[in-house]
């Protein structure tokens, strides 16, 4: 088991209280495994992405805890995850565009971030080579600054520096979203074969777009509001989701071939709990259709077939859904 | 009715202006009363420049918008005026399109400053309050806040109301919803729907085409600042003739299909055809390959497929 987090919970420290933005999260990555993370925003993905890497100052760690293969990750001491950092665990940031040093030629940025980790840029420059001809960069590239760079040129130079260390676990965080269609697919088709080369041994990728996440992703797990409301291979999701929320989520998706005049899609009316007080029960209670008094008490996140958990009191009431292909 | 007939921008840039780009060349399309067009193109191909150019907030270099039957670009004082009275725009990121520190109130209240002097406050209240309804949010609970204190959808409503104070005929909607979230995007989408059945004509200018192949009764496929493919959606969509254009769709992640091996590098002015029939490096020109669908490809007329 590559990943093992259980009960992760992480408040940001505000004025106001806490911001409970994970509250209670546990799931399992296996070795290879590209697991989607989809949700709206606010609702503590990225949280979760970044509290595996870097709790920065306002980010508490209340409770839980991250085995990856088999270590405990020290993630509330900031000294110690030093060690983990970049070497077993690496993010591509989600203003990876800006993650660059405008000031540094790349080659040297590189260069100088590998020494900081006690890397010989010589050493490992003949890997960055084939990396970079991987994802489709001339050697060029080391020689120029970032601003001669386009957007998705930028995202892939960030994605094979993030993972020159072979990292156990590489997670990417709405990396595709500032692109277009077809940058988007270049990069998303990256993350695959870096996955295939077994650069990284599995990976997080983090976005709003679930229609990515089906093209490249093995599962794939929704949050809503703090919480995992459903987890499930992508297939598996995208024929049974049994979560209302994922369910209302993939249905509002239009699609292109697909003639709207007849039946238009429908929103999810309302917005997500305020995170700083979240009611109690279920927290997707007031905008759900399907919500019963028990919906009050929290809902377990329950397996319901092999690989497939929901965390949702009305499970079996829940329709068979209508044809994902339809 | 909007024209735009050949119209070109050329911007300035480099050190002292010295180089040219042409950030649009030639550009024709119309939209009708009652029509939503979607412009769709990728970053770079010129779509908000031409967005700018009909809301006159740059200058055109060649060809005309009309609107009517007066050209928008020579329009000067209270004429100009009286053009945003029918033809508004809305923005990609509702949060900078609002000053932070007006209320929702005095942000509307702007509008009347300018528009309707001689209304009386009740009346004004009540044009409010009508152009809230039309897009589904509540006077008492919006006007009286701050910006930051309403989500993204919320806003960006808020301020399609703003446009619809006036009596609105065309809106160029710029990238509206890709900064909303996918349980609240459509419902803005679907306003739109609504507002084109009540004779609203929209610009609605995108790089996803799954939405514009949701909203829009035409599609026009910009290029490098060039229309490649044009013409009524079902048709762009369901018959994609230019090699750029097929492209697009085959690289927009779906849900029901999972990508091809197709190519994602950008095939050059046509990937049969890589240059025009008379070797120089010319333009091919809008063809009609079927009644309502146009592409510009230099051998469409030979049938052969591209």
């Amino acid at each position: 088991m590559s990943l093992h987090i259980t009960d992760l919970r992480v408040y940001y420290r505000t004025l106001a209280g806490d911001v409970k933005a994970l509250d209670g999260v546990t799931f399992e990555i296996a070795d290879g495994e590209i697991m989607g993370l989809a949700g709206e925003s606010g609702c503590g993905k990225t949280t979760l992405g970044n509290s595996l890497v870097l709790l920065d100052g306002r980010m508490k760690h209340v409770g839980g805890t991250v085995m990856l293969d088999g270590i405990p990750l020290p993630i509330a001491d900031f000294d110690a995850m030093r060690h983990f950092r970049y070497r077993d665990i690496s993010i591509i940031p989600q203003y990876a565009m800006s993650a660059l040093n405008p000031i540094r030629k790349i080659g040297k940025m590189v260069g100088e971030l590998l020494e900081s980790r006690g890397v010989r840029y010589g050493e490992i420059r003949p890997e960055l080579e084939r990396r970079l001809e991987l994802v489709g960069l001339g050697l060029d590239v080391l020689q120029r600054y970032p601003i001669e760079l386009s957007g998705g040129m930028k995202q892939r130079m960030v994605m094979v520096v993030s993972t020159l260390l072979d990292p156990s676990l590489l997670i990417a965080d709405e990396i595709t979203s500032a692109l277009d269609v077809s940058s988007q697919k270049a990069v998303a088709q990256a993350l695959q074969s870096f996955r295939d080369q077994k650069f990284v041994r599995s990976m997080i990728v983090v976005t709003h777009d679930v229609s990515i996440l089906y093209q490249i992703a093995d599962t794939l797990a929704v949050m809503y509001a703090g919480k995992l409301a459903e987890k499930a291979p992508t297939d598996v999701m995208m024929q049974r989701a049994k979560h209302p929320y994922t369910r209302m989520l993939i249905a509002s998706l239009p699609e292109v071939g697909v003639r709207y005049a007849e039946h238009k899609l429908t929103g999810i009316a309302g917005t997500p709990p305020s995170l700083l007080n979240p009611p109690t029960g279920c927290r997707f209670r007031d905008r759900c259709p399907l919500a019963i008094e028990q919906c009050a008490e929290e809902p377990p996140f329950v397996e319901v077939e092999p690989g497939h958990s929901v965390a949702c009191w009305r499970v079996d009431e829940v329709a068979a859904p209508k044809d994902s292909a339809a | 009715m909007l024209t735009l007939d050949r119209v070109s921008k050329v911007y300035k840039v480099g050190a002292f202006g010295g180089t040219e780009l042409r950030a649009v060349r030639d550009v024709s399309f119309t939209i009708a009363p009652g029509e939503v067009v979607s412009l769709i193109g990728e970053s770079g191909s010129g779509k908000s420049t031409i967005g700018k150019m009909i809301l006159r907030l740059i200058g055109i270099n060649g060809g005309t918008i009309t609107l009517g039957d007066t050209n928008v670009a020579t329009l000067k004082g209270a004429a100009v005026r009286d053009y945003y009275r029918e033809v508004q725009g809305v923005f990609q990121d509702p949060f900078s399109s609002c000053n932070p520190i007006f209320k929702v109130e005095h942000i509307f209240s702007l509008v009347r400053g300018v528009y309707f002097h001689s209304l009386s406050a009740t009346e004004w209240r009540t044009k409010v309050a009508e152009a809230l309804g039309a897009v589904a949010l509540e006077p008492g609970q919006v006007l009286h806040k701050y910006p930051h204190q309403l989500s993204g959808g919320q806003l960006q409503r808020l301020l399609v109301a703003r446009a619809l104070l006036l009596d609105t005929k065309i809106l160029v909607a710029d990238e509206i919803i890709s900064m909303l979230d996918a349980s609240t995007r459509i419902d803005v989408l679907n306003l739109l729907g609504e507002l084109k059945s009540r004779g609203l004509g929209i610009l609605f200018i995108t790089h996803d085409l799954s939405l514009g192949n949701y909203i829009s009764e035409k599609t026009v496929i910009l290029r490098r600042g060039r229309v490649v493919e044009m013409g009524e959606t079902s048709k762009v969509f369901g018959n994609p003739t230019h090699p750029y254009t097929r492209m697009l769709i085959a690289s927009v992640p779906q849900l029901n299909r999972r990508w091809g091996d197709e190519s994602i590098t950008d095939p050059g002015p046509c990937r049969v055809h890589a240059a025009s029939p008379s070797g120089s490096a010319g333009t091919a020109l809008l063809v009609e390959v079927e009644p309502g669908h146009s592409v510009a490809c230099f051998r469409v007329d030979e049938g052969l497929p591209c």
